[in-house]
């Protein structure tokens, strides 16, 4: 199971093009961290993979086969996606909302049977979150949010997992662990995709990295390839400092000063 | 809150079974539970009626008031359910695409034609029916498939369709036409009878067993289109399929009982309360709390004083001090 990118492009309809020519493959128990600058489209690519918005050239293709000619719930069982936290407008207890993971491979009139909650609960112990699972979802912190939302996605099934800005409103702790669920999720066999903000969560994850500057354009490879200071500072636009700590062995990305 | 769905089920069925012969007993000419009971039961197995009186108070008057007072709870209180789950937002009524004040307008327009009840009917149900679809084809033809447009494009056809209504108020005849527009406007089951329970019957089953039978991907929609796309569901379908069988319950419902409002609004959030926001056992509960609210409401509405009191000014006098109360006992939980 390979999900191949290729040639792909997004432009609004008033003709703005927020990026093209992108090419790269998500592989099976991969991390990839796209990073970019505000603006440069993270989220749109995202959403062009994840089948909520329709590129404007080229495409995706699953295991060889283009996403337009699949249906919304044939992808849904590849593709698992975890959006920025919304909170539903209804108080779902959490294995409620983890069970709707199950609805790809549910008939249209088919409900949620035992197998399907012991398969959604499998995912909350996974996520090793059993005591909020008769919780509200709307009454429970960002961080757990998060949570419940990535055991949704592994009850689904996929073979890839989508996160978009998982870090985004967490405090720092929260932060860390969610880039150890990503690795945890890769070792497993999943192919991992998320964006980000901050260089230092790619350093730390150090696996394949997509960078997409504010021209549109995508540089894909390893963390080792092609983050070094000078592409830092570009890619940013402002004065960054990459440094070997011996003490933890790996680099690390600051700002010098304000 | 699993564990206690079906208590809640079987509570609530037997509140309505029993509000159902209390019904069915009381009223000018009141009657004996055990004896309306037995004739029920005698009726149905093709026995000669023992009181021929009470049998014709019984099926001709009593029967088909209950029945339609249930049907109209109970589809009232599940098309809201069911438009707060597609529009996320527990705030919406059935009223929400503009059914209502279509009906009103269909009626009032067949009243001035001086068409009889069951044209009036016919022309309400057409009415609501329309009004919808004007609702749904102005986000067509915006090109804008959003929820915000389509909610907007109801406020516009319903606020056409009232003013539409008021110019019928003002050329209609005052003592005749008149009254008996603002009759319909303020909703009542007086002189319902078996020909309308039967003819709307099959809408009401069709419809109510689609819903439920979606009930569940109604959850996934109300997480928001993104959400269920990713999920797999096929969003524009399941929606388009659950406001279509919604507003023609709606619909069916303001063509017998002319606008009842509140209920649509005030039943599913009580029915949340007691089965949270799963909609696989809200549907049910919010079915069976709004049959036997309608049902004790309208009992009171024509065995509670000598005038009949209309249906729609009794559940708005309940239901808006209700629905401040129930605000009141979730106040952590609304944002």
């Amino acid at each position: 199971m390979k999900i191949e990118i290729k040639n792909l492009g997004f432009s609004y309809p008033d003709g703005r093009q927020i990026f093209s020519n992108i090419d790269f493959t998500i592989e099976p128990g991969r991390v990839i961290s796209i990073l970019g600058p505000n603006g440069a489209g993270k989220t749109t690519l995202m959403s062009c993979i994840a089948n909520l918005l329709k590129p404007t050239e080229g495409g995706i293709l699953i295991d060889g086969v283009p996403t337009d000619k699949l249906t919304p719930r044939e992808i849904a069982k590849h593709i698992g996606f975890v959006p920025q936290t919304i909170i539903p407008s209804f108080s779902f207890s959490v294995l409620e909302y983890v069970v709707t993971g199950c609805a790809p491979h549910l008939g249209t009139f088919e409900r949620p049977k035992q197998e399907h909650y012991d398969i959604a609960m499998q995912a909350i112990k996974d996520m090793g979150i059993e005591y909020l699972s008769e919780k509200s979802y709307s009454a429970i912190s960002g961080g757990e949010r998060q949570q419940v939302s990535i055991a949704r996605a592994l009850a689904q099934h996929p073979s890839i997992i989508l996160l978009d800005e998982p870090t985004a409103h967490l405090d720092y702790g929260n932060q860390i662990k969610v880039l150890r669920t990503a690795k945890r999720l890769s070792e497993e066999g999943y192919g991992v995709v998320f964006t980000t903000h901050n260089p230092d969560h790619v350093l730390l994850l150090d696996d394949q990295i997509a960078v997409l500057n504010r021209q549109g354009k995508l540089v894909f490879g390893t963390c080792d390839e092609i983050i070094d200071e000078e592409f830092l500072c570009n890619l940013y636009g402002t004065d960054l400092r990459l440094m070997d700590i011996e003490e933890i062995h790996r680099r690390i990305c600051v700002s010098p000063r304000i | 809150m699993r564990k206690h769905y079906k208590t809640t089920v079987l509570v609530l069925g037997a509140v309505l079974l029993v509000s159902a012969v209390v019904s069915l007993c009381v009223g000018r000419y009141s009657m004996n539970p055990a004896d309306a009971i037995s004739a029920l039961f005698s009726t149905i197995s093709g026995a000669e009626p023992a009181d021929p009186t009470m049998n014709t108070v019984l099926f001709v008057i009593r029967l088909p008031r209950v029945l339609a007072a249930m049907m109209v709870g109970a589809a009232l209180s599940l098309s809201g359910a069911v438009y707060q789950g597609v529009f996320k937002n527990p705030l919406v009524s059935p009223d929400l695409l503009g059914v209502s004040s279509g009906a009103c307008l269909g009626a009032a327009l067949a009243i001035l034609m001086g068409a009889g009840i069951v044209a009036t009917q016919v022309w309400a149900f057409v009415g609501g029916i329309l009004a919808v679809l004007i609702t749904v084809l102005i986000p067509k033809l915006l090109r804008n498939s959003s929820n915000m447009m389509l909610v907007l494009s109801g406020i516009i056809t319903g606020g056409f369709m009232s003013s539409f209504l008021s110019v019928l108020k003002f050329v209609a005849k005052e003592d005749t036409q008149l009254e008996e527009i603002v009759f319909w406007q303020m909703g009542s089951l007086n002189g319902v009878n078996n020909a309308q329970v039967v003819t709307v019957g099959p809408i009401f089953i069709i419809c109510i067993v689609v819903l439920l039978l979606l009930a569940w991907r109604i959850n996934i929609l109300s997480f928001g289109e993104d959400e269920a796309r990713t999920l797999g569901v096929n969003v524009k379908l399941i929606r388009g399929i659950t406001i279509a069988c919604a507003s023609l319950l709606t619909a069916s419902c303001v063509s017998i009982s002319g606008t009842i409002g509140w209920v649509g609004l005030v039943i599913p959030h009580l029915g949340r309360m007691l089965v949270g926001a799963d909609n696989t056992k809200l549907m049910p509960t919010t079915m069976l709390l709004g049959a036997a609210f309608m049902l004790i409401i309208d009992t009171i509405a024509r065995a509670g004083t000598s005038l009949e009191i209309p249906l729609g000014v009794l559940t708005g006098l309940i239901g808006a001090p209700f629905y401040a109360w129930l605000l009141y006992k979730q106040k952590a939980k609304v944002q």
